[in-house]
């Protein structure tokens, strides 16, 4: 058997701050509870039965006393709540200058791709002190993406993307772990985040097999499905041109207008008729079905790809 | 108890389980008391039904190769153990147990307001436990008690759909008992028995009625689709079919987060009862506590979405749902403070009930503290879906519900079966489940913090220290639990006769002798004064 550990490794930037205001939560629960343990065990021994205790002048409430063991209780949770709200956004957030990396769990694998064309299975290198926003997908259930070294956590829901971000701070080997239970073999739905010192890192990205890039894969899936046919950079097709799409504001059918971001793109791909483009006939197919979440991630990072520069949040 | 009242007499009269005799005669009874009685084995088997799947997780989990069942026998053992302890041991516990026997007791009632309801309302529950008994037999459910989808409806080769039916059906049992428990507090209180003379266990049963009426619905409606979907491929949550998996959590958790409070309400209106009876005091702040269930029942409907910080749903929903349950927590609190300071001047014996009472509020005080952990939003980031989650709601409804129920079993055991438990084994007992809890829960909210997530099989090995400590504390635990089966069926033949009032209680329910008459009371008592007036009951004493 091991030695008993009680605390997690940590190894990320947002990890701080949420053992902080761990330390905050474990400070105020055990002053409460050892507050009431410490009354009960008084009272429930100096005025036990046969005890001669003073036991006059009985009160049956006292309105100040309760209004302070709710309200100070209260302020005391609005320092959690805060404090806790403002981490959750930071954790949703990715920083502009993050790099993408594409994660689609499947049961019971986690298949992950860097934009640069290496691909990792239950296995992610990244190097310590550059931010990195993973792009989730899911093939077939809900998965989730938890790091318990980075303190983070993210459902891969089938059907959207969903993000997290993190900047790993210290060079080594931390878990993976699929935290959403998916069936007969989740419990195996692990793997290993090598957090490497970046010339090791080079090293490890040059090393592998050169693999072409998503957005290139991306561009022979555009091609191969018949995407360019009508998706003409000059805006002569039949469709919009999707040349510095990325980023924008597309108006809609019906006068609303949306933010094409991942997750925008993802569902003019597999439900082409909830997204229809303002001014363009409703010929588009759906690819629902048709490719699979892999292809699909690379579809959107060649779309992505179009128009260089453009770094968003989704 | 050693101050053996003066009026104690031995009852040989007529009373509600000698009036007649025969299985039809408990099968087609109307009496609340049977069918009180009738729930109690019932849900006394399926909690030990529901424990032997729990044991055997824990022996499981002793290696971290989990080596003595197959992952997929163990994603089964879980998922039954959660859904046969919550749908068929906890929802119905307080409730149709010790509600059924005492609310009309308490009131001056002969019975509840429609009791052919209220026994339709039992065959709606052994139907449903019918069906999930046939599903566990036939092969088991794996998609954990919560049916996510899409895993749910297009993934597990399971028993899913008998499983549904059987939560399904039990739910209009939850529904019924609600519906008669409104309408009997209302409409059937003796003369005098106003809204603020009401026992306070009759506060929390009237707001735990309330989610029961409101809640139950929309669980059935997502069981349904949730059928549908199975059944015919109606494209409702499979993203495939075009559906939306995150719209099934938000409709199971509209019920499932309430159904905690459907739990630990009735607990703490046992809680409401019990301290001030054994502290011989009026209990602190009467109205707050009465006011608060009734704040935790409403309040309770707003917060479901903080099971899905990081399912997905908007941040901006997140937000709300965090300071939401951030407020529920505060009437919670307030009954905490309030039982405490109960205690103060009082003139406290330690008998078995309050024992449990005591346990209760330690291990409610941890669970509800332990919640605010889970509401903080990027802590819960962190350890949702992990161990500490785990823990937290056994704190809750395994620390609290059941701790308040086996103290209410004990505390109403005279009036109930008209004899006295052995004092000594029912407070090694109180002790024992006490101790055998947090050895297994306590290492638990380590393991979250670790990262171990919830529902594996097997595990990394540096894991496993606090692991063992787990199974060790949950084979104590089923001692402290086989414990009361014993002595209580031991008591309910050779235990001494009870008198109507052993604990000089001051609730209308032990004006009646023990056991009560198949009407409860010869006339209808008038009530003259508030609850709890413990202290004109000493000083008539004296």
């Amino acid at each position: 058997m091991q030695q008993l550990p009680l605390f997690p490794n940590r190894a990320s930037t947002i990890g701080t701050g949420v053992d902080h205001l761990y330390f905050y939560l474990v400070g105020v629960s055990g002053f409460f509870s050892i507050l009431i343990f410490t009354l009960i065990f008084v009272f429930a021994i100096k005025y036990r039965r046969r005890s001669p205790a003073d036991r006059a002048q009985q009160i049956a409430g006292n309105v100040p006393l309760e209004l302070a063991w709710a309200l100070i209780p209260f302020g005391l949770e609005m320092i959690m709540f805060f404090w806790g709200a403002s981490l959750y956004f930071r954790h949703y957030q990715a920083p502009r200058d993050a790099e993408d990396i594409y994660v689609v769990g499947k049961q019971w694998m986690w298949k992950l791709q860097h934009p640069e064309g290496p691909r990792e299975i239950n296995e992610l290198h990244v190097p310590v002190g550059r931010p990195f926003r993973l792009i989730l997908a899911s093939e077939d259930v809900i998965h989730s993406f938890y790091v318990p070294a980075f303190r983070i956590k993210q459902d891969a829901v089938p059907g959207m993307y969903t993000t997290e971000w993190f900047q790993a701070t210290s060079v080594g080997k931390y878990h993976l772990f699929c935290a959403e239970y998916c069936g007969t073999n989740h419990s195996r739905m692990t793997g290993w985040i090598y957090v490497m010192d970046p010339a090791d890192y080079q090293n490890w990205l040059s090393g592998g097999a050169p693999g072409e890039s998503m957005a290139a894969a991306g561009a022979r899936h555009f091609s191969r499905l018949g995407c360019a046919g009508c998706h003409v950079p000059d805006n002569t097709g039949r469709g919009p041109s999707l040349v510095g799409l990325y980023g924008s504001q597309v108006r809609l059918v019906g006068g609303r207008t949306a933010f094409a971001d991942d997750s925008y793109i993802r569902a003019c791909i597999m439900t082409p008729s909830v997204n229809r483009v303002a001014n363009y006939p409703p010929i588009m197919p759906t690819f629902r079905g048709v490719i699979s979440e892999e292809e699909l991630s690379q579809i959107v990072e060649y779309i992505k790809s179009l128009n260089q520069g453009a770094r968003i949040q989704p | 108890m050693s101050t053996m009242p003066a009026e104690l007499e031995i009852h040989t009269h007529e009373h509600y389980l000698n009036a007649s005799y025969g299985i039809r005669s408990w099968l087609l009874t109307t009496d609340h008391k049977r069918i009180a009685l009738l729930y109690l084995a019932s849900i006394t088997f399926m909690f030990f039904v529901g424990g032997a799947f729990a044991v055997l997780m824990r022996l499981n989990l002793l290696t971290p190769e989990g080596e003595m069942v197959s992952a997929e026998t163990y994603n089964k053992l879980f998922t039954m153990h959660g859904l046969i302890m919550i749908f068929f041991f906890l929802i119905p516990s307080i409730p149709a147990v010790l509600g059924n026997f005492v609310i009309p007791l308490m009131i001056g009632a002969r019975d509840v307001a429609f009791p052919k309801l209220n026994l339709l309302s039992w065959y709606l529950f052994i139907t449903g436990s019918g069906f999930a008994l046939y599903s566990a037999i036939a092969g088991g459910v794996d998609t954990g008690w919560t049916f996510y989808t899409p895993f749910s409806t297009a993934y597990s080769n399971t028993h899913v759909l008998s499983m549904a039916a059987g939560v399904f059906i039990t739910g209009f049992s939850s529904i019924l008992t609600g519906l008669n428990f409104v309408v009997t507090i209302h409409t059937m209180r003796a003369p005098g028995l106003t809204w603020y003379r009401l026992p306070l266990f009759l506060w929390s049963l009237y707001a735990t009625s309330v989610i029961f009426i409101l809640g139950t619905p929309v669980l059935a409606i997502a069981l349904l689709l949730l059928g549908l979907e199975r059944l015919f491929g109606v494209g409702i949550f499979n993203p495939s079919l075009g559906g939306d998996p995150i719209l099934f959590q938000h409709l199971f958790w509209f019920y499932s987060h309430p159904a905690v409070y459907v739990m630990v309400l009735p607990a703490m209106g046992v809680i409401s009862e019990v301290i001030p009876c054994f502290s011989r005091k009026r209990i602190f702040g009467y109205k707050i506590i009465a006011f608060s269930s009734m704040a935790i029942a409403i309040i309770g409907f707003l917060v479901w979405g903080h099971h899905m910080f990081v399912s997905g749903q908007s941040i901006y929903a997140g937000l709300i749902f965090s300071f939401l349950s951030y407020l529920v927590a505060i009437p919670s609190a307030i009954k905490v403070f309030n039982w405490t300071a109960t205690l103060y001047k009082g003139t406290i014996s330690y008998a078995t009930p309050m024992l449990y009472a005591f346990g209760f509020i330690g291990l409610f005080t941890m669970g509800g503290l332990t919640g605010l952990f889970l509401a903080a939003l990027a802590v819960d980031v962190h350890v949702t879906d992990t161990y500490f989650v785990v823990a937290h709601f056994h704190y809750i409804m395994v620390g609290g519900a059941v701790m308040a129920y086996l103290g209410g079993i004990h505390y109403w055991w005279p009036k109930i079966s008209g004899r006295l438990y052995p004092e000594g084994w029912a407070k090694l007992s109180a002790l024992v489940v006490f101790l055998g809890f947090n050895l297994t829960f306590f290492p638990q909210f380590i393991l979250g913090y670790l990262g171990m997530p919830r529902r594996y099989h097997s595990y990394p090995a540096e894991f496993q220290v606090l692991n063992v400590m787990s199974t060790a504390g949950a084979s104590i635990l089923a001692v402290g639990y086989l414990m009361p089966l014993v002595y209580l069926i031991w008591s309910m033949r050779y235990g001494p006769l009870a008198p109507a009032n052993p604990w000089q209680a001051t609730g209308l329910e032990w004006q009646t002798p023990s056991p009560p008459p198949e009407h409860n009371f010869e006339q209808t008592p008038v009530v003259t004064r508030a609850p709890y007036a413990y202290d004109e009951m000493e000083e008539q004493r004296v």
